[in-house]
C-alpha cells in the first residue's frame, strides 16, 4: 500500500516511516512542510496519507489545509490526520465533504500500533477512523438531553465504538459480544436517533457522525 | 477646514444643540453667582459648607457637559479629570480635599467661562436667528411696533421692506457662522474641561505603575503554576517511564512476561504525561489559537460548548499574539460562566474591530445577577485586559440577560488570515 508521511519532525517522521514499513506500507514521500504535502497528495495519489496538522512553513495548521485542500481536487483521497491536540472544529471540517476515507487521531494513538495500523488500514479503505476524545466530546455534547439519553448504556458504548469509525466485527471483539447483538444494538440505535438504516459500514458511521456533529 | 475633529452634523442638528446649550450654560450662570456669593461668605466661614456643596454640584454640572460636548466632537465625550473621590468624612477634610485639588480649579475657571464667552458663543446662533425672523416679522410689525432697535430705523412700508435685506443679512450670517461658532465653542469647552497634560500623564503612570505590578504578578504566579504542574506532572511520569523501561530490560532475559508487563505500563506513563502536557499547553497558549487566530479558535470553542453559541467575527486581521490569548481566554472564562453558574440556553459572541479598539462581546440569557467584582473569573479577566490599556464593562440585572463588553485598544496585522476550510 502507497503511503505520503508529513511530519516536520526528523525524531517522528522517521519513525513514522519504520512504523510504517515494518507493516508493509510503501512509503513514497515523506515531506516536512505544507506546500510539498499538497503537490506530493496531488501528484503520487496515494492509497493513503498519515499527515499532521500543524506544518511550516507557517506553522499553522497548514496540513490540515493542505489535507482538505488536496481531497477538494482528488474527493476521497484517503487522510489520517495526526494531532498533538483534537478539536472538535477541525473534525468536522474533515467530514465536511461527507466522503470517507478521513482520519483524525490524536498522535498518542501511535503507542498502540496494532489500533493504529488498523486506522490507516481503514482510512484507506474508505472507512473513517475518529479519535475517541473527539468522540467522547461529541457525546458529552448533546448532554443528557434529546435522543441520545435513550439510549442504554451498552448502546452508547456501541455507538462511541461505530463513531471512532469500527466496523461491527471490531467493535464485537471490543466490547466482548457477538456479531449478532451489535447489528441489533446499531438497529436500536439508529431507530432511537431517527436515522435512516444502511448496511454499508462507513455511510452509516458518516450518518453517526453527522448526527453527533450538529 | 483643515480639522476634522468636530462630527458632521447638518445646521438644524448644531441649532438644536445650541439651545440645550444654552440652557446648559444658564445653569452654569446660577453656579456662578452663587459660587460668588458662597465664596464672599467664606470670609465669615459659613460659606465653606455652601462652597463644598458648590464643588459637589459643579463636577456633576462638569461632567454632564463633557458629555453633552461628546456629541459635538469626534472623539467622544471629554474624558473625566481624575476627580478625587470626596472622603464624607469630618467637613475640615473635605475643604481641605477640595482646597487641595487642581481639578476644582479647573472647574470653577471653565464655569466662569462657561457663564459669559460660553453662553455668548452658544447663544449666537440662535440670537441671529432670531433676529432675522424678527426683521421678515417686521413687514407687518412696523404698524403697531416702530421703536425697533434697528439696524436702520423703520418709518414706513418701505422700510419695512428694506427690513427684508437685513433678514437675508441675518440669516447667511446664522447659516455661515453657526457650525464655526458650535466648534469653536466645543473646542474652547474641550480645552478647559479636558485634563490638562500633567494630571493625564500622571493619571496614566498611576495606571501603568498599577498594571505593571499586577501583570508581573499573574504573570509569576503562572509561572510557578506551570512550574509546578510539570515538576509533580510530566517530570515525575517521565521518571517512572524509565524507572518502568530500565527494570524491563533488566527482566527481558529472566522474566520476559514481566518484562512485557512493564513495557505496557511504560506505554501508557507516556500516554499520561502526554495528555498532562497538553492540557498544560492548552491553558498556557491553546494550539487552536496559534493554527487559527482568534476568529477559528472561538468558533473552535463555540462548538464545544453544551448551549448553543451564536459566533459573529469581523476583524480585518489579526491582534497582536498577547491580545489574542487575553481576548479568548476571557471569551472562554465567560462562556463557562454562562454554561456552568447562569443557566442559560443560548450564548453569544460578537467581536469587531473600530477606532482602533477590538469590541468583544459576550452575552447569555441566563439568571444574571454576575457580580464583576466578586469571585476570581471576572477580576482576574479585568486585570490581564488592563496590561493592555483594555477596558470590561458588565452588565447583569437579575433574571438576565447577562452582557459583558470589553474594549481593547489594538492594532490588526494585515497579514490575511488561513482560508477557512471546509
Amino acid at each position: 500500500m502507497r503511503v505520503v508521511i508529513a511530519e516536520d519532525l526528523a525524531l517522528l517522521r522517521d519513525g513514522l516511516i519504520r512504523l510504517l514499513q515494518a507493516h508493509e506500507f510503501e512509503v513514497v514521500a515523506a515531506v516536512d512542510n505544507g506546500p510539498d504535502l499538497l503537490a506530493a497528495l496531488t501528484g503520487q495519489r496515494p492509497d493513503v496519507a498519515v499527515v499532521d496538522v500543524r506544518l511550516p512553513p507557517t506553522f499553522t495548521d497548514e496540513g490540515l489545509q493542505a489535507a482538505i485542500r488536496a481531497r477538494r481536487a482528488v474527493p476521497g483521497l484517503p487522510i489520517l490526520v495526526l494531532s498533538q491536540h483534537v478539536e472538535q472544529l477541525y473534525a468536522r471540517e474533515l467530514l465536511s465533504d461527507d466522503t470517507g476515507g478521513v482520519g483524525y487521531l490524536l498522535k498518542d494513538r501511535v503507542f498502540d500500533i496494532g489500533q493504529f495500523i488498523d486506522a490507516v488500514r481503514r482510512v484507506a479503505a474508505g472507512g473513517t477512523a475518529m479519535d475517541p476524545a473527539v468522540i467522547s466530546q461529541l457525546l458529552a455534547k448533546h448532554g443528557d438531553a434529546g435522543p441520545l439519553a435513550q439510549l442504554t448504556p451498552r448502546e452508547r458504548e456501541v455507538l462511541a465504538e461505530m463513531a471512532e469509525g469500527r466496523s461491527n466485527s471490531a467493535i464485537a471483539g471490543r466490547l466482548f459480544i457477538t456479531d449478532k447483538a451489535v447489528s441489533k444494538h446499531i438497529n436500536s440505535i439508529f431507530t432511537k436517533l431517527d436515522l435512516p438504516p444502511s448496511n454499508d459500514d462507513s455511510r452509516r458511521v458518516l450518518a453517526v457522525l453527522a448526527y453527533l456533529n450538529q | 477646514m483643515a480639522r476634522t475633529d468636530h462630527r458632521p452634523a447638518n445646521r438644524f442638528t448644531l441649532f438644536v444643540w445650541s439651545l440645550l446649550l444654552v440652557a446648559h450654560a444658564a445653569a452654569s450662570v446660577v453656579l456662578t453667582v452663587l459660587s460668588l456669593v458662597a465664596a464672599s461668605l467664606s470670609a465669615i466661614w459659613v460659606g465653606l459648607p455652601l462652597l463644598l456643596a458648590l464643588t459637589r454640584l459643579l463636577r456633576g454640572h462638569a461632567q454632564t457637559h463633557r458629555r453633552l460636548l461628546g456629541h459635538l466632537l469626534a472623539d467622544g465625550p471629554v474624558p473625566d479629570p481624575g476627580y478625587r473621590p470626596l472622603p464624607d468624612t469630618r467637613l475640615r477634610t473635605q475643604i481641605s480635599v477640595v482646597l487641595a485639588d487642581p481639578t476644582a480649579r479647573r472647574d470653577y475657571i471653565w464655569l466662569a467661562t462657561n457663564a459669559t464667552l460660553g453662553l455668548t458663543l452658544a447663544a449666537l446662533p440662535l440670537t441671529l436667528l432670531a433676529h432675522a425672523v424678527q426683521a421678515v416679522l417686521y413687514v407687518w410689525l412696523w404698524r403697531w411696533e416702530d421703536s425697533w432697535y434697528a439696524l436702520h430705523p423703520v418709518a414706513g412700508q418701505a422700510d419695512a421692506y428694506v427690513a427684508l435685506v437685513t433678514a437675508t443679512a441675518l440669516f447667511a450670517l446664522f447659516w455661515l457662522l453657526t457650525p464655526p461658532i458650535m466648534h469653536a465653542y466645543a473646542l474652547l469647552n474641550r480645552r478647559l474641561l479636558a485634563p490638562n497634560e500633567n494630571a493625564r500623564l500622571a493619571a496614566r503612570v498611576e495606571h501603568l505603575a498599577t498594571s505593571r505590578a499586577e501583570t508581573i504578578d499573574a504573570q509569576a504566579s503562572e509561572v510557578r503554576r506551570i512550574e509546578r504542574d510539570l515538576h509533580d506532572g510530566a517530570q515525575a511520569r517521565l521518571v517512572a517511564l524509565g524507572m518502568s523501561l530500565g527494570m524491563a530490560e533488566e527482566m527481558l532475559a529472566a522474566d520476559p512476561d514481566l518484562a512485557r508487563r512493564m513495557l505496557t505500563e511504560a506505554r501508557e506513563t507516556t500516554r499520561q504525561a502526554l495528555t498532562e502536557l497538553r492540557d498544560l499547553v492548552r491553558g498556557i497558549h491553546p494550539p487552536v489559537l496559534v493554527e487559527r487566530g482568534l476568529e477559528g479558535a472561538v468558533r473552535a470553542l463555540a462548538i464545544t460548548q453544551h448551549l448553543p453559541i451564536t459566533v459573529d467575527i469581523d476583524l480585518p486581521g489579526r491582534p497582536a499574539d498577547p491580545v489574542e490569548s487575553a481576548a479568548y481566554f476571557a471569551v472562554a472564562e465567560l462562556l463557562t460562566n454562562a454554561a456552568k453558574h447562569a443557566n442559560a440556553d443560548r450564548a453569544w459572541v460578537r467581536i469587531n474591530y473600530g477606532r482602533g479598539r477590538m469590541v468583544v462581546i459576550v452575552g447569555d440569557d441566563g439568571v444574571g445577577g454576575l457580580d464583576p467584582d466578586s469571585g476570581t473569573g471576572l477580576p482576574g479577566i479585568r486585570r490581564r485586559l488592563s496590561a493592555f490599556d483594555g477596558t470590561m464593562s458588565c452588565v447583569s440585572p437579575a433574571g438576565g440577560p447577562t452582557i459583558v463588553t470589553m474594549e481593547l485598544p489594538c492594532a490588526l496585522r494585515a497579514a490575511p488570515q488561513a482560508p477557512p476550510a471546509g
